[in-house]
């Protein structure tokens, strides 16, 4: 699996985001987060729902809804601050260098224009490519992901098409014009487990064809295992975990990412005597973001807590190279 | 539990169900979204049923629901043929099987409060008693571990794994003796299927239960279930054992589904360190 070089494409520098609620009392959804995106990459975003990895998704693209403010830190996008960038240097990070694909397929699509048109599209808004440059292009973006049947896809209209399809065509469209970074925000929600894994083959594919690194957010640990080089987990808001994919998935360190995927069910491989037994399960609720105390985020409902886990917020330590987890366990 | 020597709660007995698409100016073709399935579930049992989309789980779900009529077939319940009942008699078996569905966002009536939700069914069967029915939705919410100051809050206020548990209370209102649960986890997190799922063992064991598991997750099935029928283009290819039909599937959509199914890597590998 190449990680490609070492290079960052993005970088996100102590990042503070907070939503203001009616009685205008920010509660904070992205607290402190940093981490850099090395060009070529996939980085796994994992984080359950209410974790903030949309609204992460969100202020990279500064698409934040209105009320969502960006309170302080930097994001760098190849040496461009993406947070102090004019309207119209904006218009040219988006969808051109950046494209984002959203986790709703079914709506991202115009229902009454043939997926070629709606691929040109996004061409003919970013790329000023003379019209033949152009249908070079869309042809060889088509083909990159219909390999077979290109041309009866390109004259289909979306309703034509299978889901699996579908998010085919939205994945030609985000790629169309070579970005550097590909935001994809829970891609394979709505489709059964085989297409799932088809369309994470597709995007093994377009970053090793296209050398696009790509940010990939779900709620679901098991996508990633094989698929991404590195996964940060993200809880309340915050990263508890960071690291090479294999440290993360297979030694996770942090006791929020181990209950997570503890939660699993163990069928493959387990004997017979576990089944319909209880799954271990996080205690506790979900945090409330408007009440948070002083300590770690995931205090209450951790088992290993100590005593000071209440009152400080613990700091980001590296046990292992590259692994950064935040928890007092591995370092005051 | 083996179900060989006990009577089946429900028997589907060769169940075929056409859709006819309409055309303007043609006849149409005809869709067979089930094809010949025959299958039966033993009473407290949990019968898993896999298969990718399209393959006619749902369909099958809303026939045996009645809220479909199959085009050809019997459907055997409670000593009688629920696929040829007359409307009248369909209404009073429909409480006996309750669905639940993927999303419980779009299945509760978002004006109403969970209270309301969990009563309405009661209401509807014209079951409501006074204060005697006030108890049962209280204590409804409390089994399915929502608090009673949660009574009030209206459908918007809950998380999805909140939300689906809402929609439980209300299935089990009209004490059903099959609960359908049609994807009634793909839509939550991996911590919320998982307490979800605790949730529905227990609700089993403590009123006797008995489960059409429909998912398109293969691990969960295996967990949850006493046994897994695998569907295919409108029909039932393979049936068994969890463990068995995971470790050797025979018919090749089985193989498929087992092969697509990512947690393999994860949890062997988690239970491997």
């Amino acid at each position: 699996m190449g990680a490609g070089n070492f290079e960052p494409v993005l970088e996100v520098r102590n990042l503070h985001v907070a939503y203001l609620s009616r009685a205008s009392v920010p509660s904070s959804v992205i607290v402190d987060v940093s981490f850099d995106v090395r060009s070529g990459e996939i980085l796994g975003v994992l984080g359950e729902s209410g974790s903030g990895k949309t609204t992460l998704a969100a202020s990279l693209l500064r698409l934040l809804p209105s009320n969502g403010k960006i309170q302080h830190g930097s994001i760098t996008f190849r040496g461009q601050d993406v947070l102090q960038a004019e309207p119209r240097e904006l218009e040219s990070l988006r969808g051109r260098r950046i494209a984002l694909i959203n986790q709703e397929p079914s709506v991202a699509l115009h229902p009454t224009m043939r997926v070629s048109d709606q691929v040109d599209e996004v061409l003919a808004a970013h790329d000023h490519l003379s019209r033949k440059a152009r249908r070079e292009k869309l042809q060889q973006v088509l083909a990159a992901l219909f390999p077979t049947e290109t041309d009866r896809i390109s004259s289909s209209y979306p309703h034509q098409l299978s889901g699996g399809q579908r998010q085919r065509v939205l994945i030609a469209q985000a790629i169309a014009c070579g970005p550097p970074l590909l935001i994809a925000d829970e891609p394979t929600a709505s489709l059964d487990p085989a297409t799932q894994r088809e369309i994470l083959s597709v995007f093994e594919n377009v970053r090793r064809r296209f050398g696009v690194a790509i940010i990939f957010i779900t709620h679901n640990p098991s996508l990633l295992a094989g698929l991404a080089d590195r996964v940060l987990v993200l809880y309340a808001g915050r990263i508890a975990e960071f690291g090479p994919a294999e440290n993360v998935l297979f030694h996770s360190l942090h006791p929020y990412t181990r209950v997570l995927l503890g939660c699993l069910p163990p069928s493959f491989g387990a004997t017979a005597a576990s089944r319909k037994t209880k799954l271990p399960v996080i205690s506790g609720d979900a945090p409330n973001l408007d009440l948070l105390s002083l300590g770690c985020r995931f205090e209450p409902r951790c088992e290993d807590r100590f005593e000071y886990c209440r009152t400080r917020e613990p700091v980001a330590v590296s046990p292992a190279n590259e692994h950064v987890v935040s928890c007092f366990k591995f370092g005051r | 539990m083996s179900s060989e020597f006990m009577q089946p709660l429900i028997r589907v007995e060769s169940v075929s169900k056409y859709y006819r698409h309409r055309r303007i100016l043609s006849s149409g073709h005809i869709v067979h979204a089930l094809n010949g399935v025959s299958l039966s579930i033993a009473p407290r049992s949990t019968l898993a049923l896999v298969g990718e989309s399209g393959s006619g789980k749902s369909t099958l779900a809303l026939c045996l629901a009645c809220l479909e009529r199959p085009s050809s077939g019997k459907i055997w319940f409670g000593g009688r043929d629920i696929a040829t009942l007359a409307e009248n008699q369909m209404r009073a078996v429909r409480p006996q099987i309750q669905l639940i569905f993927q999303d419980p966002a779009s299945s509760l009536n978002p004006r109403f409060t969970a209270f309301e939700i969990v009563t309405e069914p009661l209401v509807l069967q014209r079951r409501w008693k006074g204060r005697q029915t006030r108890e049962q939705g209280f204590a409804l919410l409390e089994r399915v571990g929502l608090s009673a100051e949660m009574a009030s809050r209206r459908v918007g206020e809950f998380s999805g794994g909140q939300k689906q548990r809402l929609a439980i209370a209300r299935a089990l209102s009209l004490e059903p003796k099959i609960l359908i649960l049609d994807e009634a986890l793909s839509a939550l997190d991996c911590s919320a299927q998982a307490r979800i799922t605790n949730l529905l063992l227990e609700l089993q064991s403590s009123f006797a239960l008995t489960y059409l598991f429909i998912t398109h997750d293969l691990a969960m099935a295996a967990h949850i279930a006493d046994e897994i029928a695998v569907m295919n283009r409108g029909r039932i290819v393979e049936r068994g054992d969890p463990q068995k039909l995971l470790d050797s599937p025979e018919h090749e959509a089985t193989r498929r589904l087992v092969a697509a199914t990512p947690q393999s890597i994860i949890t062997s590998r988690m239970l491997g360190a």
